[in-house]
């Protein structure tokens, strides 16, 4: 009887997950791939859906979603927003994603006098620049945003970028169904 | 000019560095403010690093590195001030003045902001003038006041009514109704040796009265068995609870209690120094007991050879700026060795590592007036009052939504009702019973008892009848920690800033579920893992307020249509308006919509396939 029902058992269903890198330098994807030969193995228990790794332009249901960077422009928003609608875990991955990071030092000055200066009258400009109004370019938010300012965010991965190791760690709890933790080495201030 | 000041100032306080708080805010009432070479001069002067007389003078509400007006009017903040019309007071003053809250007027003449609790809670709405206490304010003080200003009349000059502090005492007891005549119970104590007064102590049972309930005794042995080259008495007046004035009306009605108080204490550790670390909310006490202290010294009553029987003790009174978390004690230490007043990590404690590194004990105003108190009547006579394990009087401060705010004093194990009958407290919702950092009780817990082992309390009380909107009083509270935390440790520091962030974003009608459980668990962390009572306790108010009063917070979520669980606290489309006029573009792609519609979202139970 359990022989039986041991066969009848289907495997463990691969997770989903999708990632993308919104307002962020695509470091914390490059550590997410120094993960190296473990992949591998990792792609035993996953399967990217959206992701840079696989050019999947929309993301689909999924179970684990990893936001890199933060939020600066209207197609950020939306991205977010469709990242949050398909995912049933949300995770901000990374210094940018979690507290808005280098990105976010344009706060301090007003978005009008940054684009005037950037297009208008900076140093080097072509005769006759002006400020892209192009309506296929995302307009800039007047500030930029940490994810969990826009969207519910379930789990905060910090890190410039996060580890190879931590990243690892991280995923292998979740899809094991522990809660994640980083222990010691995985969390370093430097 | 300003540098012979200077020098004379310094000259005063010995060039000493751990008298730098003293020196800043006496610099700062002489020159207006403290410039950058002002600083400097000092730092030289005491032979400090500039960096650490920086820190101390950046650190105080009070001291100000940049000029703040001739006249610098700060409207005390507390919810008992608001509920009493302030906010309308301060928005009216600045109309009359033309000035933005906050700002200084263009001519330098004048600035008005708020501080948190000035305490004087029984007698609001009150402000700082100055740094001089005005109580009992009303539209035409006020406009009178404006006058003043534009016709810039030295605040001295200012009609002396408006200065008058009440007492407000509503119901004496042993303490209030003691009949002691100044050194009477000093006196008494040193008939006996400091081993037998320090029985006496501790069959009185008595309790640390600040709110902690630490035994006194033990207390004073630890430091009296501490070794070190000078122990000493700290007298805690750094009474910064919102809500809390008792030990107002101790020092200036019984100071000489409270001073037998610190010279038994002396002598029970074997001390010959104290210090009064006096809030600068109370600048208006300080020449009075400055006075009384003179007064002492000539009656041979504290000083060389007190009553003559070869024990010295003196006391010198330190004013704090404005910092509610010197009243933890290892803060207040700190900020007597003229530092920016963080708390130290204990242990080791003060008794053993207090101030200059020395064996120090810190007691409350009122614990030391009833030392005083027992030394003459006894221990036992003291433990017949109160309860088991809370014996003696406890002052009250009760203020808010009743008909006779003040002071009153209650043996413990009196319940939360009998005091709001005596108050004359109506149609009762909620009473605070620690101030902003302790439980909101309702109805169903009136019949708890004020005792230790009960309802713990410093002494405030604050009383919000059915009128009031409980979610705004939870607001004021966190606002005021937000503003309070010193900023050493992360879950303080961030905790609380986050917190007033969100109680903003709910009160403009953004909240979400989320929110409410994001609070929640700051509670749990904060608590547990912040490094001083500031922090621990700087949510206990909001988590009870959260629970008891949920629609409160419900009522500004918004509506679920629109965020089953989360909203964010800005306008999303809003955000992109200087993009929108920088590019004159209105296309589609320009704007964003409330929330994107989730066609092939996940529903509730569904597995991505």
């Amino acid at each position: 009887m359990s022989d039986e029902h041991a066969r009848a058992a289907p495997p463990p269903r691969k997770l989903k997950l999708a990632t993308v890198s919104l307002a962020g330098c695509f470091g914390c994807h490059t550590s997410f791939l120094d993960i190296d030969e473990r992949l591998l193995p990792l792609l035993e228990r996953i399967e990217f859906d959206r992701s840079p790794l696989t050019d999947i332009k929309h993301c689909g249901p999924c179970d684990i979603g990893l936001v890199e960077g933060g939020v600066c422009n209207a197609e950020n928003v939306e991205v977010l927003r469709e990242f949050r609608a398909h995912c049933r875990v949300l995770v901000a991955l990374g210094a940018c994603a979690v507290n808005g990071g280098l990105p976010a030092q344009r706060n301090n000055i007003a978005l009008g006098e940054l684009l005037q200066e950037v297009y208008r009258t900076g140093h080097g400009l072509a005769a006759g620049s002006r400020i892209p109004d192009d309506p296929e370019l995302p307009l800039l938010l007047n500030q930029v945003h940490p994810v969990h300012e826009v969207v519910r965010i379930d789990y905060f991965l910090p890190g410039c970028p996060p580890s190879a190791d931590a990243i690892w760690d991280f995923l292998n709890a979740l899809i094991e169904g522990r809660a994640p933790t980083l222990g010691p080495g995985l969390l370093q201030y430097d | 000019m300003a540098a012979a000041t200077l020098e004379t100032l310094l000259g005063r306080h010995g060039h000493d560095g751990t008298r730098l708080v003293q020196i800043l805010r006496e610099v700062q009432d002489a020159l207006g403010w403290l410039a950058p070479e002002t600083l400097t001069a000092i730092a030289h002067a005491i032979d400090r690093p500039r960096a650490q007389v920086e820190s101390s003078a950046g650190f105080y509400s009070f001291f100000h590195t940049r000029p703040l007006g001739d006249y610098r009017i700060l409207f005390s903040d507390n919810i008992t001030d608001r509920m009493l019309g302030s906010q309308a007071l301060l928005r009216r003053l600045c109309e009359r003045l033309w000035l933005e809250p906050g700002r200084v007027s263009e001519d330098g003449l004048v600035s008005v902001d708020t501080t948190s609790c000035t305490g004087m809670c029984d007698q609001g709405p009150a402000l700082l003038a100055n740094y001089r206490a005005i109580t009992r304010l009303t539209p035409q003080r006020i406009d009178h006041m404006a006058r003043l200003i534009r016709r810039r009349v030295p605040v001295s000059d200012w009609p002396r009514e408006w200065f008058r502090v009440e007492d407000n005492i509503r119901r004496r007891d042993v303490l209030l109704g003691n009949g002691l005549a100044p050194g009477e119970a000093l006196a008494a104590a040193l008939e006996r040796a400091p081993t037998a007064l320090l029985d006496e102590i501790e069959r009185s049972a008595l309790r640390g009265r600040g709110g902690a309930g630490f035994g006194s005794d033990i207390k004073w042995r630890a430091c009296r068995a501490a070794r070190g080259d000078a122990h000493y008495v700290v007298c805690n007046a750094d009474e910064g609870e919102p809500g809390t004035f008792k030990d107002r009306v101790l020092l200036a009605g019984f100071f000489d209690l409270v001073v037998d108080g610190m010279c038994i204490a002396g002598f029970a550790i074997g001390a010959s120094q104290g210090f009064i670390y006096l809030r600068g909310e109370y600048r208006h006490l300080l020449d009075l007991l400055e006075t009384r202290l003179a007064e002492r010294r000539a009656a041979g009553l504290l000083g060389r050879d007190i009553l003559g029987r070869g024990f010295d003790f003196d006391i010198a009174i330190h004013l704090g700026a404005g910092a509610y978390v010197c009243g933890e004690e290892s803060a207040l230490i700190e900020s007597l060795e003229g530092k920016p007043g963080k708390p130290r990590i204990r242990p080791p404690f003060p008794v053993t590592h207090g101030y200059l590194g020395q064996p120090t004990t810190v007691n409350n105003v009122e614990t030391l007036a009833l030392a005083a108190l027992i030394a003459v009547r006894g221990g036992e006579w003291f433990r017949t009052i109160g309860t088991a394990s809370s014996t003696g009087t406890k002052l009250l401060s009760v203020s808010g939504d009743v008909a006779r705010p003040g002071v009153y004093e209650f043996p413990f194990g009196v319940t939360v009702a009998a005091v709001l009958e005596a108050a004359g407290a109506q149609d009762t919702q909620a009473v605070t019973t620690a101030g902003a950092a302790g439980p909101c009780l309702t109805a169903e817990a009136f019949g708890r008892r004020i005792a230790f082992e009960d309802v713990a309390t410093g002494g405030s009380l604050m009383v919000f009848d059915a009128s009031r909107d409980m979610f705004e009083v939870a607001r004021n509270f966190i606002n005021f920690f937000a503003h309070e935390s010193c900023g050493l440790c992360t879950p303080c520091r961030v905790g609380t800033a986050v917190n007033a962030r969100l109680m903003d974003k709910l009160a403009r009608g953004r909240g979400s579920p989320c929110d409410l459980e994001e609070m929640e668990k700051l509670h749990q962390l904060m608590q547990h893992a912040s490094h001083c009572g500031l922090g621990s306790t700087a949510t206990i108010a909001l988590r009870d307020m959260l629970a008891r009063f949920r629609p409160a917070f419900e009522r500004r979520l918004r509506s679920p249509d629109f965020a089953p669980d989360f909203a964010p606290a800005f306008d999303l489309d809003a955000a992109l308006s200087q993009a929108r006029g920088m590019t004159g573009r209105s296309d589609p792609g320009a704007h964003l919509g409330d929330e994107t519609s989730a066609t092939g979202a996940l529903r509730a139970g569904e597995e991505p396939r």
